[in-house]
């Protein structure tokens, strides 16, 4: 058995700070937090950590910067539990816990590299990919051609709004959008995000698709891009589960025999595509 | 150290010496069933035990336990329970469960929580006299145990044999003063009762052998069993709550009444309970009782097997003993997967 006196103690937080906050929608807050030991996170693009609210409990949250940034790491949290509500009441200033980052990432460092990307995101799912995306717009010479597809419920859930425009005006990368509603204003595409697929140039043989959104968006992309003749070693995805240790002890997370902690959540399709319980 | 005989006023005297320096938890007698608790007095303690209600998995993963203490600042201090404790009269079946926690608590990012608790702890085995009414140790090959103990009780006619493996063995059996030493007789007895154990405890029994259980599980993922038997399920968590290889456990905070800080821990959850797998927004990954009732089996027979070597079921047929409706017992579940399976 391992020696008890240099095993560190894998539940106890970091303390970190609330440097800035932004709300991003009605639900959805940036949230810019900084280790207070001065530390850099030191993750990758993908990873989760999960935030204490002291009082409150822990939730996993992807962290949504690019590693390249340095003083901080950015967190987008939507309020939809206990914690996540606790944490939209925390103002700047606020000492938070963390621990972490967790688990596998996407591979911006090894099968991306080369290679066309194409990001796909759902709603929140944008928040993780959006590490991904900085990190490879930071490293633009190391990929091929990049694109971001983007779809949101209404106009009002999109999150990086600013940033959305930022990547429109690049020519280095295409920004598709789309949203299954239109509140009236909203000039873009309308419909689900499945209609973007056709509209990417998409050479199968050297694309790699990177995808985050909710599991029922997963089943029709994925048929989706069969159809434009990817295969199921050139898509990544990222599985949500209610991931409470983050190193593979409470069992919470668990897809089948795979645990979303630390086998994931970042996953090659091809590597789950008979795990049942995925998505 | 050679195996010392113990007569039973021996022991009395040994253990209750033990009371007197040790925090000792034994089986003992409560109400027509056992329970390991602290003893007060050698005469509570009850080697002739069939089984216990809770599996001593509650002494090294207890129920509720805390891994820090916070300040509302913010300020987390790890809390650490090493105080010594021994663990006496302990069936081959809890201590091949307990190996189970060592390896899983143990390996890829070890849990100082745990192994913290586990290296103050002193293992006596005991060999099983009466077996329970479910048990199925032979069939899981834990009717006897050749290591993961300090010290190893016999019962052989009137008097105990003590086999210690551990420098901590030795100790503790140092404090017994002068015993004479089983002689070839003894250690001949003592053979056969570990040849007669796997009839002992394998009159309930699976119908294949224990490695061939991830294989039979691989090939059954859609077998009407998992819906039938769950119709009966209330989701309730006992087969979980009494098993010694369920490990899995949800993490709280909680606020002292001054509102100043608290406490972070940990307790025991169950995947046989509705919000397992439920994330927040309210999507449930595992809805339906049949999806939980198979996910339980396949994580004891299949998933912990394939990740750490070992099908986290021991044969102590608590679950069995333990569900209202009589749907947990795993010989019954196994038996009928097997069942028109030429595999």
């Amino acid at each position: 058995m391992a020696d008890v006196s240099k095993v560190k103690d894998l539940y106890l937080p970091r303390p970190a700070s609330v440097v800035s906050r932004e709300m991003m929608t009605s639900t959805e807050t940036l949230f810019d937090v900084r280790l207070d030991s001065g530390q850099e996170l030191d993750h990758w693009p993908g990873q989760f950590v999960e935030v204490t609210v002291p009082g409150f409990g822990e939730a996993p949250i992807s962290v949504s910067s690019s590693p390249d940034r340095k003083g901080g790491f950015h967190l987008v949290v939507r309020k939809t539990g206990r914690v996540t509500a606790a944490m939209h009441d925390c103002p700047e200033g606020t000492t938070l816990g963390i621990r972490g980052p967790f688990g596998t990432h996407f591979p911006v460092d090894g099968a991306m590299r080369g290679r066309d990307v194409v990001f796909i995101a759902g709603g929140i799912g944008l928040a993780p990919l959006r590490s991904a995306i900085q990190y490879v717009l930071e490293h633009r010479k190391d990929y091929g051609r990049v694109s971001i597809l983007y779809g949101t419920r209404m106009p009002s859930e999109r999150l990086f709004v600013d940033e959305l425009t930022h990547w429109t005006r690049r020519d280095d990368v295409e920004l598709l959008e789309t949203v299954d509603r239109s509140d009236g204003q909203w000039k873009g595409t309308v419909g689900v995000i499945t209609t973007l697929i056709p509209k990417v140039k998409i050479d199968p043989a050297k694309t790699l698709v990177v995808a985050c959104g909710p599991p029922v968006m997963y089943k029709f992309v994925i048929l989706s891009l069969y159809d434009v003749g990817l295969s199921d070693e050139s898509i990544y995805v990222s599985l949500e589960r209610r991931m409470k240790c983050g190193v593979g002890k409470c069992g919470h997370c668990q897809i089948n025999g795979l645990y979303a902690c630390t086998d994931g959540p970042v996953f090659k399709y091809a590597d789950i595509l008979h795990v049942q319980e995925a998505i | 150290m050679s195996v010392k005989k113990l007569s039973p006023p021996e022991l009395e005297r040994w253990v209750q010496s033990l009371i007197h320096r040790h925090r000792v938890f034994g089986p003992q007698a409560k109400s027509n069933r056992f329970v390991y608790e602290l003893l007060m007095a050698a005469a509570d303690l009850r080697l002739d035990h069939d089984v216990t209600i809770l599996p001593p998995r509650k002494f090294l993963l207890p129920p509720c336990e805390a891994l820090s203490h916070f300040t509302r600042a913010g300020d987390f201090q790890p809390v650490f329970d090493g105080r010594p404790m021994v663990l006496f009269g302990v069936h081959p079946y809890d201590v091949a469960a307990i190996a189970q926690m060592d390896k899983y608590f143990g390996q890829d990012n070890p849990d100082a929580h745990y192994l913290e608790r586990r290296k103050s702890t002193t293992l006596v085995a005991c060999d099983v006299q009466n077996p329970s009414a479910n048990v199925f140790a032979a069939s899981m090959g834990t009717a006897t145990v050749k290591e993961g103990f300090d010290l190893l009780l016999t019962r052989i006619g009137g008097v105990y044999l003590a086999d210690s493996r551990t420098p901590a063995g030795d100790a503790l059996l140092a404090e017994a003063g002068d015993l004479r030493d089983a002689d070839a007789l003894d250690l001949a007895r003592r053979d056969q009762l570990w040849l007669d154990a796997g009839k002992l405890l394998g009159r309930r029994a699976l119908n294949c052998r224990l490695d061939q259980l991830p294989a039979l599980l691989e090939k059954s993922y859609e077998h009407p069993v998992w819906r039938e038997k769950s119709k009966m399920c209330y989701s309730c968590g006992s087969c979980v709550m009494v098993c010694p290889s369920c490990f899995c456990f949800d993490v709280q905070d909680e606020v002292n009444w001054d509102t100043q800080g608290g406490t972070r821990s940990r307790r025991w959850d169950s995947c046989m309970l509705a919000d397992f797998a439920r994330v927040a927004g309210g999507h449930n990954f595992r809805k339906h009782r049949a999806e939980r009732y198979r996910h339980r089996f396949y994580r004891k027979g299949k998933y912990l097997s394939d990740r750490c070597g070992f099908v986290a079921c021991v044969g102590c047929g608590r679950c069995a003993t333990a569900c209202t409706t009589h749907i947990a017992d795993p010989v019954d579940l196994y038996n009928r997967l097997l069942e028109n399976n030429d595999g």
